[in-house]
Formats: C-alpha cells, sequence, structure tokens
C-alpha cells in the first residue's frame, strides 16, 4: 500500500514537473500523433524503446538533410568528427589486435622450443604419422612448423637408430608415454589454432567501417533524443527566406507538410509571429547568432513565452544560406521572474510609502508640537501682558502731563495690538489643532448684522457709512455658531474700515441654493434638518486689492504688501481666521476686489433653521444680546445705516454737546427715534452694548479716547458695558458725581456708602482663602459657594451684584451653571436648571430679576478652558487664574460701580 | 544668631526659593496680603495647601493603584491640586500638574505614575523649604525681630 502511494506520488510529482510545452489535449485529435505526445517520465522506461520512438518523431526533410549536412560547415564538421571517431577506435582494435598476435607468437614460440627439448631430451625418434587433422597446409606458419618438425625427426631417428641397446619392452613404454605427450602438445597447438582462426575473423567483422559509422550516429541521435524528447524545445532550420527545412518537436496538431517550406507567418498566426520572422531575418543580415525572448500570443497555443536563439548557418563557400533555431518555452520563468519584478517593485513602493509616511507623521507631530507651544506660549504672554495694558489703562486715567500721556498712548495701543495679535494666534492654533469646537446657538441674523454696525459704528473715526441689508427671505432666527459667525463679521467689517477712507462699508444678506461645493456632505446637517444656505457679503469702497495679491491674502502673518502692512499696520491673521472659521462651519469664503473702487468679501454658509419650539438653554445667548428691547417691528427689519455726523467728540475732544452726541453716529432705524431715546432718556438699558464686552473684551476705546475729560455723561457710557448696573449707578446722582475724576475710584470702591453683594463660587479651598484675604484687603466681603448648584442656589435667594465663578468645578461647573443663570434670566423661571437636575425649591421670597448679573469666569489659562467658551456660555468677562490682586481689583473697578 | 543675621538668612533663604523655581510670584501675593489683621495669613494656607495636598496626592496614590484607572476620578483631584499650588505659588508642583494632566487626557497609566512620582517628589520638596521658612520666621519673631518684607520684581 505505501509503496503504491508512493510511485502513485512520484509519478504525479514526475507529470508535474514535465507538463509539456504544448497543450495536452492537442496530441488527442491526431493518432498518428497521439505517441508522440510522450508523458511517462524517461527514467522508468526502455531508453532503446524511447530512441526508436525519437527517431519516428524526427522529422525531417530526409532529401534535404543530408544535402545541408554536406553543403554547411557545421553538418561536414559532424561527419568528420564521427569519421575520426571511428578511426581512432579502429587504430585501437588494430593495437588491440596486434598485442595479442604478438602474444600468441610469443607463446606458440615457448611451445615449439619446448617440443624441441623433449626430442632432444629423449633423443627418440618416432614414426610421426601425419594425422594432425585441423592443421591447414595453407598456413605458412604451420608449414614452417611441419618444416622444423620435419628436420628435427630426421636428425632423431638418425640417433635412435645409432644406438639400440635396450630392451623392447622398455623402448615401448617409453615411446608410449612420449607419444601421449606429443598427443597434449597437438591438441594446445590445434587450440591455439582456433583462436587466432577466430581473431582472424573478427579482424574481418571490423574491416566494415559504414556499419560501424552509422551505429555511432543511430546512437548519437539516439541521444540527441533521449536528451530532448521531453524538453520544452523547439528546433528548426530555416532558409534564407526563413522557410522551414527542418523542425524538430513541432507543435502537435501541426503535420509535416503544414511546417516544411513555409515560413512563421504563413503558420502562424497573433501576437509575436512578426516580432520573431523579424527577429529571425536580422540575425540572418546581422550574421551574428542572437538570443531574444518573445512572447507569443496565437490561436493555435495562447499565450506563450519562448526564449529563442538564432544563429545564422553558412555554407563551406561562407555564404548564408538560412538560420538555425532553437527556442525554449520559458512562459512560467517569465511569469514568476514578472510576479518577482513586481513583488519587488511593490515592495519598494510601499518602503517608499511608507517612509514618506513617516516623514509626514513627523512633521504633522512636530507640527501639532509646535502650534501646542505657540498656543501655550500665547497664553503665557496673554497674562502678563494683559496685567501690562491693565495697568497702563489704570495708570491713564491718573494725573499726567501731555508727554506723559502720549507716551502712554502709545504704550497701551502697542499693548492692545500685540494681544490683538496673540488672541488670534490663539484663534488660529485652536482651528488647526481642531480644539476650536462649534456651539450650536439660535440667533437672529438681522440682530447681529446690526450689532456689528452698530459696534463698528462706535468706534469708527472715519467719515463713513456703514449699511446692512438683509433680504426678506432670509429667515428670523437661525441656528448657527453666532460667536464665531460675529467673529468673522467683525473682522471683516473692521478690516473694511481699515482700508476705506471715504465711501460706505456695508453688509449684505441674502439666501442661496446648496452651492456646489457643497453637494456631497452636508456639514453634519442631516436630510430631515431643514438647513438654509445665507450668503454674506461685506462690502466697502475702499483702495481695493491688487489680483496678484489675492491668492495668499487668507494665508497666515500676509497682507496685500509690505507696503500695506506698515501703513495699516495689523497683524495679518485675521482674514486667515476668518477663512479657517467659515471652512470649519463648512462654508466658504471668498474674495472679489478692484483697484480705488473696493472689495466684497463673500462667506456662504449653512444654517439650521430655528423651530419655533426648539427652546433649549443656549437660546440665552442669542436673546441675551438685546432682549430686553426686543421690538416687534426690529426683528424683521432688513436695513439700517448708520451715518458719520460731523463734530463728534472724537475730531477734536472737545466740551460736551449734548447728551445725544456723545453717541458717535446716530442710528438709524425704522423708528430712529425709540432707539435714540433709549440713550437719551436711559429708560431702559442701551441697545446691545453689552455685546461690546464681549466682541471687544471691555471698553479700552474709550478709555483712549475720553480720558482727557471725563464729563458724567461720558462715565455713564462707558458703564453701558455693565447695563444691568446702569440703572442703579445712575438713578443715584451722587456716585455719578463723585466719578468725576479718576483719582477717587479706588477710594470710591473702598468706602462705597452700598457694599456690593458678591458671590465667589470656587471648590477648591485654598483658592477661597486667598480670594477672601485679597477681597478683604480691597474692602469686599462675599458669600461662598462650592459648585454651580450651590452657586444657582444662592443666586435664586439674593440678588448679587457680581459672580465671580471658577470653570472647572465638580457637581455643576462654571459654564453650565451659568448658561443656567442666563437662562433665568430670559425666562425668569429656573425651569432650564431643574430640567438640568438642579435641585432647586422655589419659594416666594425669591429675588426675581431679570437684570443681566455680571459673572466674572475664573479660568486656568488652558484650552479647554478658553476665553471664548466664557463668552459663549454667557459670561462677561474673565480672569486668568491664579488671582492675583491687581487683576481682581482691575475686574471689581469694571463692574462695581 | 544674631537679629540681622538671621533676617538676612531668610531673605537669601526666600530669595533662593525663587531663583529655583519652588516658588513663583504668587507667593508674594500671599506674602502681600498678611498684614496686621491677619498676621499668620501665609502659614495659615500653606498649612490648609498642605493638609489639602496631602489627601489629594493619598487619594491619587490609591486611584493610580486600581485595576482599571478611572481617569474621571484622577483628573479632578490633579486639577485641584494645580489650582491650589497655583494659588501659593508653588510653581514647580503647578508645573508638574500640568504635565500629569495631559497624561490623565491621553489616559496613560505609566505616564501618570510617573508624574504622580514627580508630583510628590516636588511637593515634598516645597513643603520642606516652606517649612524651613516658617521656622526661620518663627525664630526672627521669638527674637523679637521683624519679618523683613520682600521686595517684589526679582
Amino acid at each position: 500500500m505505501v509503496c503504491e502511494m508512493e510511485t502513485d506520488q512520484t509519478e504525479e510529482m514526475d507529470i508535474e514537473v514535465l507538463s509539456s510545452m504544448w497543450p495536452e489535449d492537442v496530441g488527442g485529435t491526431q493518432a498518428d500523433n497521439n505517441q508522440f505526445n510522450v508523458e511517462k517520465p524517461a527514467g522508468d522506461s526502455d531508453t532503446l524503446k524511447e530512441v526508436d520512438i525519437a527517431e519516428k518523431r524526427t522529422m525531417a526533410d530526409l532529401k534535404r538533410l543530408p544535402e545541408l549536412m554536406n553543403t554547411t560547415d557545421q553538418g561536414s564538421s559532424q561527419l568528420t568528427n564521427l569519421v575520426k571517431q571511428w578511426e581512432y577506435m579502429q587504430d585501437h582494435a588494430v593495437k588491440l589486435l596486434r598485442e595479442e598476435l604478438k602474444i600468441l607468437t610469443k607463446q606458440r614460440e615457448e611451445a615449439e622450443a619446448k617440443e624441441l627439448k623433449i626430442i632432444e631430451e629423449h633423443n627418440f625418434e618416432t614414426q610421426e604419422p601425419e594425422n594432425v587433422p585441423v592443421l591447414d597446409d595453407t598456413s605458412h606458419l604451420l608449414r614452417r612448423f611441419k618444416h622444423t618438425k620435419r628436420d628435427a625427426l630426421v636428425g632423431s631417428k638418425r640417433v635412435e637408430i645409432d644406438e639400440e641397446f635396450d630392451t623392447v619392452a622398455y623402448w615401448k613404454q617409453k615411446a608410449l608415454s612420449l607419444e601421449k605427450m606429443l598427443e597434449a602438445s597437438t591438441e594446445r597447438e590445434r587450440r591455439l589454432i582456433e583462436k587466432l582462426n577466430e581473431s582472424l575473423k573478427t579482424m574481418e567483422s571490423h574491416s566494415a567501417p559504414v556499419e560501424e559509422l552509422t551505429q555511432n550516429l543511430k546512437r548519437a541521435e539516439g541521444f540527441l533524443h533521449f536528451i530532448l524528447q521531453n524538453a520544452p524545445i523547439v528546433m528548426g532550420h530555416q532558409d534564407k527566406d526563413l522557410r522551414y527545412l527542418f523542425i524538430y518537436n513541432k507543435f502537435p496538431t501541426l503535420r509535416e507538410q503544414d511546417i516544411l517550406g513555409k515560413t512563421d507567418v504563413e503558420i502562424f498566426h497573433g501576437g509575436g509571429v512578426k516580432e520573431s520572422e523579424d527577429f529571425k531575418r536580422e540575425v540572418l543580415e546581422k550574421g551574428k547568432a542572437s538570443k531574444r525572448e518573445i512572447t507569443f500570443e496565437t490561436d493555435l497555443f495562447g499565450s506563450k513565452t519562448f526564449l529563442i536563439y538564432v544563429e545564422p548557418v553558412y555554407n563551406k563557400a561562407r555564404e548564408k544560406i538560412g538560420i538555425n533555431y532553437m527556442g525554449m518555452e520559458v512562459t512560467d520563468q517569465v511569469r514568476k521572474r514578472e510576479k518577482m519584478a513586481k513583488l519587488r517593485e511593490d515592495n519598494a513602493v510601499r518602503k517608499a510609502m511608507e517612509s514618506e509616511l513617516n516623514k509626514t507623521i513627523h512633521i504633522t507631530e512636530e507640527t501639532m508640537r509646535a502650534k501646542q507651544m505657540l498656543a501655550t506660549m500665547s497664553h503665557e504672554i496673554r497674562s502678563p501682558l494683559s496685567g501690562v495694558v491693565g495697568m497702563a489703562e489704570i495708570l491713564s486715567t491718573t494725573r499726567l502731563d501731555k508727554e506723559q500721556r502720549q507716551l502712554l498712548n502709545v504704550m497701551i495701543s502697542s499693548g492692545d495690538l500685540v494681544l490683538q495679535l496673540i488672541n488670534d494666534i490663539l484663534d488660529l492654533s485652536k482651528v488647526e489643532s481642531g480644539v476650536m469646537r462649534l456651539e450650536a446657538t439660535k440667533f437672529r441674523p438681522r440682530e447681529v448684522v446690526k450689532h456689528v454696525l452698530q459696534t463698528a459704528a462706535a468706534s469708527l473715526k472715519k467719515d463713513l457709512t456703514l449699511e446692512g441689508n438683509i433680504t426678506d427671505e432670509v429667515p428670523i432666527e437661525v441656528v448657527g455658531d453666532v460667536l464665531r459667525i460675529r467673529q468673522i463679521l467683525t473682522n471683516l467689517i473692521s478690516n473694511a474700515i481699515k482700508f476705506t477712507h471715504e465711501g460706505k462699508v456695508g453688509i449684505k444678506l441674502k439666501v442661496i441654493s446648496q452651492p456646489s461645493f457643497a453637494s456631497e456632505e452636508q456639514n453634519g446637517l442631516t436630510e430631515t434638518e431643514t438647513s438654509v444656505w445665507i450668503r454674506c457679503d461685506v462690502y466697502d469702497t475702499g483702495i481695493g486689492i491688487p489680483e496678484n495679491a489675492l491668492p495668499c491674502l487668507f494665508k497666515k502673518y500676509m497682507q496685500a504688501s509690505a507696503d500695506h502692512a506698515r501703513k495699516y499696520g495689523g497683524t495679518g491673521l485675521g482674514l486667515a481666521i476668518c477663512k479657517q472659521l467659515v471652512e470649519l462651519m463648512g462654508g466658504q469664503l471668498t474674495v472679489t476686489s478692484q483697484v480705488n473702487a473696493g472689495s466684497t468679501f463673500t462667506f456662504i454658509l449653512p444654517y439650521k433653521v430655528a423651530t419655533s419650539d426648539d427652546h433649549s438653554d443656549d437660546q440665552d445667548f442669542s436673546d441675551m444680546v438685546d432682549h430686553h428691547q426686543a421690538e416687534p417691528d426690529d426683528t424683521t427689519e432688513g436695513y439700517f445705516q448708520f451715518k458719520p455726523l460731523l463734530g463728534t467728540i472724537y475730531s477734536n475732544g472737545g466740551p460736551v454737546i449734548g447728551n445725544s452726541n456723545f453717541l458717535p453716529h446716530k442710528v438709524m432705524l425704522t423708528s430712529p427715534l425709540k432707539i435714540i431715546n433709549g440713550f437719551v432718556a436711559d429708560t431702559s438699558n442701551n441697545t446691545g452694548q453689552s455685546e461690546t464686552a464681549q466682541v471687544e473684551n471691555g471698553c479700552g476705546y474709550m478709555d483712549e479716547t475720553c480720558s482727557g475729560q471725563r464729563p458724567e455723561s461720558v462715565n455713564q457710557y462707558e458703564n453701558g458695558t455693565c447695563p444691568s448696573k446702569e440703572t442703579e449707578s445712575c438713578s443715584s446722582s451722587s456716585q455719578a458725581s463723585s466719578e468725576g475724576g479718576a483719582l477717587e475710584m479706588e477710594s470710591d470702591l473702598t468706602v462705597s456708602s452700598k457694599q456690593p453683594k458678591l458671590l465667589l463660587v470656587e471648590d477648591n479651598k485654598i483658592n477661597i482663602m486667598v480670594a477672601k484675604s485679597m477681597m478683604k484687603q480691597l474692602g469686599y466681603t462675599f458669600d461662598i459657594a462650592n459648585n454651580g448648584v450651590e452657586a444657582i442656589t444662592a443666586i435664586k435667594d439674593t440678588s448679587y451684584d457680581l459672580v465671580l465663578m471658577d470653570v472647572c468645578m465638580p457637581v455643576l461647573d462654571g459654564l453650565k451653571a451659568t448658561r443656567l443663570i442666563r437662562s433665568y434670566e430670559e425666562s425668569g423661571n429656573w425651569d432650564a436648571a431643574i430640567e438640568a437636575g438642579v435641585d432647586i425649591k422655589t419659594s416666594e421670597n425669591d429675588v426675581h430679576s431679570t437684570n443681566r448679573l455680571p459673572i466674572i469666569a475664573m479660568t486656568a489659562n488652558t484650552l479647554a478652558e478658553s476665553s471664548e467658551e466664557c463668552y459663549a456660555n454667557g459670561m462677561d468677562s474673565f480672569i486668568s487664574k491664579p488671582v492675583t490682586l491687581q487683576k481682581l481689583k482691575e475686574c471689581l473697578r469694571q463692574y462695581l460701580h | 544668631m544674631e537679629l540681622v543675621q538671621m533676617q538676612k538668612s531668610l531673605q537669601d533663604y526666600t530669595k533662593s526659593l525663587f531663583l529655583e523655581g519652588v516658588l513663583d510670584s504668587q507667593f508674594l501675593q500671599l506674602q502681600q496680603l498678611q498684614d496686621e489683621s491677619n498676621p499668620d495669613f501665609v502659614s495659615q494656607v500653606v498649612t490648609l495647601f498642605f493638609q489639602d495636598s496631602d489627601r489629594i496626592l493619598n487619594d491619587l496614590s490609591l486611584s493610580l493603584d486600581q485595576q482599571v484607572v478611572d481617569f474621571k476620578k484622577v483628573d479632578p483631584h490633579v486639577h485641584q491640586l494645580k489650582g491650589s499650588s497655583s494659588s501659593i505659588g508653588a510653581q514647580r508642583v503647578k508645573n508638574a500638574c500640568v504635565v500629569f494632566r495631559t497624561f490623565c487626557e491621553q489616559q496613560n497609566v505609566e505616564g501618570c505614575h510617573r508624574c504622580l512620582q514627580q508630583v510628590k517628589q516636588e511637593y515634598y520638596l516645597v513643603k520642606n523649604r516652606l517649612e524651613t521658612l516658617f521656622k526661620l520666621e518663627q525664630q526672627i519673631v521669638a527674637s523679637g525681630g521683624v519679618i523683613p518684607a520682600m521686595e517684589l520684581g526679582f
């Protein structure tokens, strides 16, 4: 069983190895060719038989082959070789025979000598009967021997006759024994002669050279077939017209007559045939043997690759008469080789990609690290710098001479610039490092536009008209990141104002269909939500941007030209931030411009349309902007204009003209009186001035411009940054008058008749202790809440003037708590807080105040606790930790009078 | 020891703490807050800090030794420690906490363990230094001297 299996295996293996060059099934179609498809391994079959078969396989033009053999060098050399070999073998045989002959001769001589000796010894003469039957008279050698023998016999006879002295019996005996010896000798002689004859006979048979030669040839041919029969090799000879004269191991279905006398092109069709023919011709022409790999793609045998060797054939006169051609099928090898090459290539590509990837990863890591570093550095720089600027601002409120004031103003504006730059860098690095999170809040686009323009108008020092235009189809409320949108608008507007000296700057809002760049992904908006695309144009009639400067306009730290940078200042980061923010929100920011005619910056953003029942706690922010004076017609108003007013306090800083003139520009609305009244009569909070604090982070510009004179009404305006307090401060005229001079500011704080109620929300005992001590030194006391929930409970029960709120706290963090407090201010109930899980017991003596409570964040200066986030959650300002006396004092000064 | 000498060495010692970065300007804030009405303010705050930090470090060690580290528990502790160390001006503790928090964010247990060691080391350093400082101050007060005010701005 085991044996059987083994043989099976070997057979299988062998077949596999010896798979024929030609397809195996082809052979079956022709009976006479069947036998040529040798599938059996050569090793286990009879060599002789194989040779016979192989002989038949040879397909040769037998008439021409000998001719070819005779006319070509190769042919004759083969014959010469064979003849030489035969001659050599003959020589060898002759030599051997001669040696044998020599030995025989020697033996015979020895025998003769021995016989003579015997005869001599016994001196005996006998009647020698001439009865050697085998002796051949014709043989010269025998004759000679006979003669010698006769001579000897004569001699011995004579001696015997002479010496007759013994008895007859004795002699008789002697004669008998001698006769026996003679017989033995004769016998030996006869055998030798026989042998000699045999040798002669063999010699005769060897003497037929043609027969020998044929046999040798047969053997050589047999050897060739034996070697080649299974090899994937095809051989042939073609004449100089490339017609086959001879072919070995042709394709099995072709008959001899199909091939002989024809060219490749006539026999085969398909790819590679022409190439091989051309190659053969080339070799023929050049007269130099050559090799080439050709892939055939024929109908006959499919796709096969052959390594072809072609050599030219010359006749004896050195004329070309054709080519010899040998092809070896190397399809598998070529395939393997190509596979290997491909693998190697793939490998190389993969390696290259890998290293490229590693490089990219490395660069990315480096970049991230650099950005993180930048962010950290910026934070680290910002806090001391705010200290410097803040101190300088306080210093500017003291009595200074003119020169000192000038120096200080330079100092403050430079400080502000650096702060702005750092804020920009922070924003940018936040967007780039993906830390920037977008908030989805409900807001009113009209209000946003109006407030941005209002804010811009407030600090406007040029003779420009600011206008806003919103088409009717823009929804009243949409959902988006209002803070970022406002930031973009403010940035673009201030940019426009910066580069415009006369004419107007405006914002245009309209609804557009979904732009093509957003067709694939909906920027996070799913199909079920109604989204609207709003196009916002910020246009100006300014100096414009040359076309060649447009491409680098949105790049970081780039301005249209170095000249502009010098003339207009700025960080060059603003537009880059705008672009990044817009893209972060899934929109697009573009620009068109004409030199000396103006520029238009356009950004397209998707917004969710706010549904009326969607009252989330995010709502407070958009509404807090100016919910106190939400006039019904204001929400749908689509056009605002802010026109410059000559003779404002900015132009000369001169005397106070009148209450209505403190506003740098008249606010032109459909019901302008109402708004202006808002300022004049001071009946309610100022229109959206709280926003100034948010966007501008303080009201430094007023300090700058109005520090010279401090009429009480200006002070009043400044206090507008903190609307909830304003009513209070304005109603007490004594307080207002006492604020005439900045020097009394600190004493104001400490000796204030009415002790303000403060709340510190902080979980860290040490921080509480430190803050408490600082407050004490500043002359304040405060209540303490340890987390957001406690803060809400405290605010519910007590009316506070200011809250200092830690951002990161257990139970409920500062941001959430602030949102809930804002929601309460908006709605007048704590429903949102209760919904959020804060346990609130409402009682009748609850203080209900819709006044906006100033909430100051205390942040730890990390990316997660950014000032933007504080603002976005409804906080009014922030103090970076650790809290210092100076920071605290400054903050209280700003919010408590 | 001579009183003047003691005062001098206290000043030098305090200065060295700042130069080594063990303390930063926030500590000066504390000293500023200390006045007649509150003569032991600094040592009170610092003692509170020690008590608080001992507890936090203990909690941190326990949390980090758990089979499965709950980073939601670890991070607030580090935040707390960072806040208080920053408040008293223990700069090196604070800096170590900043690194600690980044590892918390990455949920890197190994890194957290290393950071805890670092924080502890810095904490014991500042604790040791501050205790020495208070001892010096007490000696000066006991000898009837006045603790010299640190000038701002070195």
